[in-house]
């Protein structure tokens, strides 16, 4: 393993001389960093192997139970494993569509961030502050308690089931995060082409459509996939407003089994399926990252 | 009044721009007809690329009036794409657009802008590249191309709007030693086709070679002008002879 602050070879060492005034050498580009040794697939497995044993032993401890009733206890997860999947495929659908529509309206809301139009660019920032300050839970509620059950459009009756709600309420942080990014990433976008689309001719909506906002994607990427990935571990917030989630389904399972000791390894279970699930996306994100920051 | 080739095709006259309260062009007049190259050199805050930035509209100004080509530039009613098509703009920093090939940069503002057929837009920018030399390089994206490189594209992308006076800011500036030279053969080649040109740079060879006509601006005025021999080898105001003398 390399030491960062080494010096470099040839350079006399100073006594006294502090660390960041050492000669520096970067990691390769591409290359392994000192990170990513300590944190491959297999430690990384390890490392997740022992947290559950940290987090295991305690049950067996507390409630002396003994080898069959532990051996059972992969049987029952297994058992519950199909109604359980089903839970966690309905917080994915609930992460994916909120992640959309948050999407959609972050990206117009930043837009709106940027307009040329006073009025229009407060109003579009007080809109992103109020939402991006607000605890997500507190949002939720307030969506599952303000839109009706259903909607009467034109004598057509259009409901609102509690996951939908859900869907909006969570949709709600991810705009705000998102009109976030896309106002600073089209702030760091250079005024030269602004001004040279200006000079050949283009309109303010050419211009953002043909020029900026391409150049916006590979910036925001990174932070998109990250807001993803926190979006999808917060999920589990709608079993708290009566959606049926893979939370709400856990907890039903436990009832049924009546086991004390079941507690910790199904929620572990159920914690297990976020990691496996979010888990590429972080790493994806981190390469997106590096590969991204090179050709800026 | 329509505008006749036997008039000034840019016409600048006592033309003011503050940025808040910095006075920065202080009374500006000048006249360049069809065909003409001029230069503006100047120290460095003297407000020679404001002044060019002003002809197409970039920057208003605050007194005084700019016409181009019979049109005034900062009429409240000016059509800004009708200036636009017939002003060309190099920047310092070449401006390309990242996320385009070299071809396709070329090719946007005729598409978007005039809505010409593509096929012909494409044979036209496919033409400009050989023009300025880069034949071979229309897939290339800038970051692929050398600073002089990029700066020729930027140069072949507003001709393609088919400009009639063409506008270089400190064009380059930017641009390594080696790379310098092809970029100022590409606009002498464009002067020698009668290209207007109005340049902005503190290359005084290239100034002295290509300019009919050199204006010397120092804090927000013209201090003098005159054709590049009489400019460079009998300059009477102490000013200009100080300048020139820390330059050459």
């Amino acid at each position: 393993m390399r030491r960062a602050w080494r010096p470099a070879p040839g350079a006399a060492p100073v006594k006294g001389a502090l660390p960041v005034l050492l000669p520096f050498r970067a990691p390769r580009s591409g290359g392994v960093t000192r990170h990513e040794k300590l944190f491959n697939g297999w430690t990384a497995g390890g490392m997740i192997l022992l947290m559950a044993g940290i987090l295991i032993s305690p049950v067996i401890a507390q409630n002396q139970i003994g080898p069959e009733a532990l051996l059972s206890i992969p049987v029952v997860l297994a058992k519950w494993t199909p109604v359980l999947l089903g839970g966690f495929g309905f917080n994915v659908l609930i992460s994916i569509l909120a992640m959309g529509i948050g999407t959609v309206l972050g990206v117009g809301l930043g837009i709106l961030q940027v307009s040329p139009l006073g009025a229009i660019r407060r109003t579009a920032w007080i809109i992103t502050q109020f939402f991006r300050n607000s605890p997500w839970l507190v949002l939720l509620f307030y969506c599952i308690l303000l839109i009706p059950f259903q909607l009467n459009i034109l004598g057509l009756e259009i409901p609102f089931p509690a996951w939908i709600k859900a869907v909006i309420g969570l949709s709600l942080p991810v705009m705000a995060y998102m009109s976030e990014y896309m106002r600073g990433a089209i702030q760091s976008i250079p005024t030269g082409h602004w001004e040279s689309a200006a000079a050949l001719g283009l309109s303010r909506g050419q211009t953002l459509r043909e020029v900026i906002l391409p150049q916006t994607v590979k910036r925001i990427a990174p932070s998109w996939m990250n807001l993803y990935a926190i979006l999808t571990m917060a999920t589990p917030l709608v079993s708290i407003v009566g959606v049926s989630d893979v939370m709400t389904l856990t907890r039903s399972a436990l009832a049924a089994e009546g086991r004390v000791d079941l507690l910790i390894p199904m929620y572990l279970y159920i914690l297990g399926w976020f990691f496996i699930y979010c888990y590429p996306i972080s790493r994806l994100t981190l390469r997106l990252e590096r590969k991204f920051a090179l050709k800026l | 009044m329509p505008w006749t080739p036997d008039q000034p095709i840019v016409s600048i006259q006592s033309v003011r721009k503050s940025f808040g309260a910095l006075e920065v062009l202080k009374g500006i007049s000048l006249d360049v007809m069809q065909g003409e190259v001029i230069c503006i050199i100047g120290p460095s805050g003297s407000g020679k690329s404001t002044l060019i930035r002003c002809i197409n509209g970039l920057n208003d100004i605050q007194g005084g009036s700019i016409t181009v080509a019979g049109q005034a530039v900062h009429d409240a009613k000016l059509d800004k794409l009708a200036l636009c098509k017939k002003v060309g703009m190099v920047f310092q920093q070449y401006n390309l657009f990242p996320h385009r090939t070299a071809l396709q940069n070329i090719m946007l503002a005729p598409l978007k802008v005039l809505r010409q057929d593509k096929a012909e837009v494409e044979a036209r920018a496919r033409m400009l590249l050989r023009k300025v030399r880069l034949e071979g390089k229309e897939d290339s994206y800038p970051g692929e191309l050398s600073g002089g490189q990029q700066q020729r594209v930027a140069i072949a992308r507003s001709l393609a709007m088919n400009p009639a006076v063409m506008l270089f800011d400190e064009v380059t500036a930017a641009l390594d030693p080696e790379t310098v030279k092809a970029v100022l053969l590409t606009i002498k080649e464009l002067a020698g086709e009668g290209m207007t040109c109005i340049l902005v740079t503190h290359e005084m060879g290239f100034a002295r070679e290509v300019a009919d006509h050199i204006y010397f601006t120092d804090q927000g005025v013209i201090v003098e002008h005159g054709p590049p021999a009489s400019f460079f080898d009998n300059a009477e105001d102490p000013r200009t002879n100080e300048f020139l003398s820390q330059i050459l």
